[in-house]
């Protein structure tokens, strides 16, 4: 595939993902998943999972995985076509909304539309963590970190960066592995 | 009554959703709530929250649509593109600068060891969020059933999410919509 192919595959990809992103950018990470690595082999797997957990390091919008993945399949061009991508359409809808919202913030259809996309974003979220598990806890080890971690997500008011940063020492250091 | 909200210029909205994307690690909604509601007073409490609400009923990331509408909100089409770039250009920066040092190192032993326990540890927060989010849904056998389906059309059968998300959200709004009314 030449470069400005891979860009064009790029942009359509996450232009689309834009637009199916209800519930934030966790939701689209199976479908992300699916094409990155199923229908175009960009990344296997195990990857696409380290580049996922790669981006959590970084600051800003939790859609950073995305210049990560562009980045990696195309360099920086593809970086900068996979960000503008993934914000652009859902920009441009956000834009023409903000000015008619106060309007429609108090009708009975957007309360059932909310309440209604609320069970396919928890769907869409465990389908999200049910990937990231399939690719990641593949030994003992990492289940141990799994169980371990989301046991400290869930019960511990400690910074979700901090827990993340600990497992990773733990790890360079071999204290788990 | 004085207006009690200040109005950002251009160069305001670039600047301070640059900090917000800089200094963002792990949620920058709490930042950009900071900046636009109580260092600079450029909407009150209530606007943002108002807002907000907007932005989580759209596509899309929840930060960045906030940054759109804010700046929407003061300079039209220019604000919303200072706003997002400011937002955006840091953390991209830094995340393909975090992609170059990965890339180099990746072979290493100790890297791949500890991004194996890395990535694992960042599948459990995801699984974890998706335990919280789901939580209402005990005592709702109908919006279980539909993230059920939802889990097993897109992780299990792998459809398209451009197919399923239509169907699965028509069909679930109006159940929802029927057991309310």
């Amino acid at each position: 595939m030449s470069g400005g192919d891979l860009l064009i595959s790029l942009a359509l990809m996450f232009a689309q993902l834009s637009l199916l992103a209800f519930g934030g950018a966790n939701t689209i990470i199976p479908d992300m998943q699916r094409q990155v690595v199923e229908v175009h082999h960009w990344l296997g797997p195990s990857e696409f999972a380290a580049l996922f957990a790669l981006a959590q390091a970084a600051p800003g919008p939790n859609m950073m995985v995305v210049s990560l993945i562009g980045w990696n399949v195309a360099g920086v061009p593809g970086a900068l076509v996979a960000t503008l991508a993934v914000a652009g359409p859902s920009s441009v809808l956000t834009f023409l909304v903000a000015g008619v919202w106060y309007r429609f913030k108090d009708a009975p259809w957007r309360k059932a539309i909310q309440r209604g996309l609320m069970p396919v974003t928890a769907g869409l979220l465990m389908a999200s963590a049910g990937l990231l598990l399939h690719a990641t806890a593949i030994n003992w080890v990492t289940m141990a970190v799994v169980v371990v971690t989301a046991g400290l997500f869930m019960f511990t008011r400690l910074h979700p960066l901090l827990i993340l940063a600990g497992a990773a020492m733990f790890g360079a250091l071999g204290v788990i592995g | 009554m004085p207006d009690p909200t200040n109005r950002p210029s251009l160069a305001d909205l670039f600047l301070g959703f640059f900090t917000v994307g800089i200094f963002g690690f792990g949620g920058v909604l709490p930042w950009a709530r900071r900046l636009v509601v109580e260092q600079r007073r450029w909407m009150t409490a209530a606007e943002f929250t108002e807002l907000l609400g907007l932005c989580q009923f759209l596509p899309g990331g929840n930060i960045m649509n906030v940054t759109i509408a804010v700046g929407a909100r003061f300079h039209g089409v220019p604000g919303s593109a200072a706003a997002l770039f400011g937002l955006m250009t840091g953390p991209v920066a830094v995340v393909i600068l975090l992609g170059v040092v990965y890339d180099q190192y990746k072979d290493l032993p100790v890297v791949q060891r500890a991004f194996a326990a890395l990535a694992a540890a960042a599948a459990a927060y995801v699984l974890v969020t998706a335990l919280r989010i789901s939580a209402p849904l005990r005592g709702q056998p109908l919006g279980l059933a539909v993230a059920v389906v939802t889990f097993g059309s897109i992780a299990l059968l792998r459809v398209p999410l451009l197919l399923a998300l239509p169907v699965l959200a028509v069909l679930s709004i109006a159940l929802s919509w029927r057991v309310r009314s």
